[in-house]
């Protein structure tokens, strides 16, 4: 799973690593609100992450692009304000390996 | 995971002050000395299949089952009685009397903590965490208001258990400052496992300091923070749970008085930040099954957002 390419070339994110993405997201407790493959526990207050890479859109309203899906994990309420999701502890570099960690994550 | 939680588990056999210390030596001279005597029988095993003649008599012989078999365990085990007993002495040594208390309380599926006055008086409530200050003892009066829990912080002291009706004294001291993991360690049912627990050492001046801040009245919560202070009341959150300085004193569930500063939510399961926060509040019971806060699926995104910034101001 964890040498799975991204089935979409547009989805890479240059320079992030997944391996660090699903750390991060072990940290700061992504799995409090959603159920993604490979962290813990695996809340529902959020939407399931799992085969985040076919997603067409991110919290409904932004194309699923890398970018966008960085910026989005770190800060959510400025990209798609009145979501429960906070703003997140971590860097940018981080936020790009969580789409990195995103994009890989299978379906669980 | 947070820095509350990382490295878990809790490492064992890694002390970080004298009562953990004097655990670990002898967990190390036990083991020494099982390794020692698993290797001499292992070797008279040996020696009753395949050795020669003259050596397999000698091994069944009168005189080396009254010498191995009877007089060498009975001086070992004495010997190691005894000093077990001496080295581990400042687990059990009198109290000076003038340690720093606290009450901690065994909950399906947390731990109630209460800091004492020298009167035995309840100082301050809080909650799955503790402060103490580095290079001294400080005394846990270990209580139940359930089940049997076992308290057990590895790196600074052994377990022990809290057993309803009884009030079970145990040390605990850090040389250093640093966080500090623990966990129950005896089942007591559903999300056991998820029963974790943090002490947080703290440098003499940080410790009296963070008391001190705890001590001194809050301001009122403003902006989003106020809406979650009116709807932690409305909502019935006030029922359960308890914040010093507010009308909310509910004390079925864990003190949230200070639960904006703590490392872990959960009792030690997740870091703390406003994201887990928002998950622990709307659905708890996909985090840690069958624990006794029910999901709030009525909280909608706003109501979510305004609660967990609340509980970020209550430092």
């Amino acid at each position: 799973m964890a040498c799975k390419p991204a089935p979409d070339a547009t989805q890479h994110v240059p320079g992030a690593d997944a391996a660090r993405g699903r750390e991060a997201m072990a940290r700061v407790g992504c799995g409090a609100c959603h159920d993604i493959p490979g962290v813990w526990p695996k809340g529902r207050v959020g939407p399931p992450l799992t085969g985040f890479a076919h997603r067409s859109l991110i919290a409904g309203r932004l194309p699923n692009r890398p970018d966008i899906l960085a910026d989005f994990v770190r800060d959510a309420p400025r990209l798609v304000p009145g979501t429960a999701m906070p703003a997140m502890p971590l860097t940018e570099a981080e936020a790009r390996d969580v789409a990195a960690a995103l994009y890989e994550a299978g379906n669980g | 995971m947070g820095d509350a939680l990382a490295g878990w588990p809790p490492p064992v056999l890694d002390p970080a002050g004298p009562y953990a210390g004097s655990v670990t030596t002898l967990a190390w001279i036990l083991f020494a000395m099982g390794v020692l005597v698993t290797l001499v029988v292992v070797a008279a095993l040996w020696i009753a299949l395949f050795g020669g003649e003259r050596l397999r008599a000698r091994v069944g012989g009168t005189k080396a089952i009254w010498m191995a078999g009877i007089a060498f365990p009975v001086v070992v085990l004495t010997g190691l009685l005894i000093y077990g007993l001496t080295l581990t002495g400042n687990l059990t040594a009198p109290l000076r009397g003038d340690e720093m208390r606290v009450r901690v309380t065994g909950e399906m599926w947390w731990w109630r903590v209460a800091y004492l006055g020298r009167d035995g008086q309840t100082l301050m409530l809080d909650a799955n965490e503790l402060h103490i200050p580095v290079g001294q003892p400080v005394v846990l009066e270990l209580e139940t208001s359930d089940v049997i829990h076992s308290f057990w912080v590895p790196r600074l002291s052994g377990k022990l258990d809290m057993i309803p009706g009884r009030t079970n004294i145990m040390r605990i001291q850090a040389d250093e400052p640093g966080i500090f993991g623990g966990q129950c360690a005896e089942y007591c049912g559903g999300p056991h496992a998820l029963m974790g627990f943090v002490v947080v050492a703290h440098a003499p001046q940080d410790f009296a300091r963070l008391m001190a801040t705890r001590r001194r009245p809050r301001p009122a919560p403003v902006g989003e923070a106020a809406a979650g202070a009116r709807l932690f009341e409305t909502a019935g959150c006030a029922a359960c749970h308890r914040v010093a300085g507010t009308s909310a004193n509910g004390m079925a569930g864990p003190d949230l008085s200070f639960v904006g500063s703590r490392r872990s939510l959960g009792a030690g399961i997740l870091p703390n930040n406003r994201g887990t926060m928002t998950g622990w509040i709307g659905d708890s019971q996909a985090i840690k099954p069958g624990n006794r806060m029910p999901a709030y699926p009525v909280l909608n995104a706003n109501e979510l957002r305004a609660l967990a910034a609340y509980m970020d101001t209550l430092r």
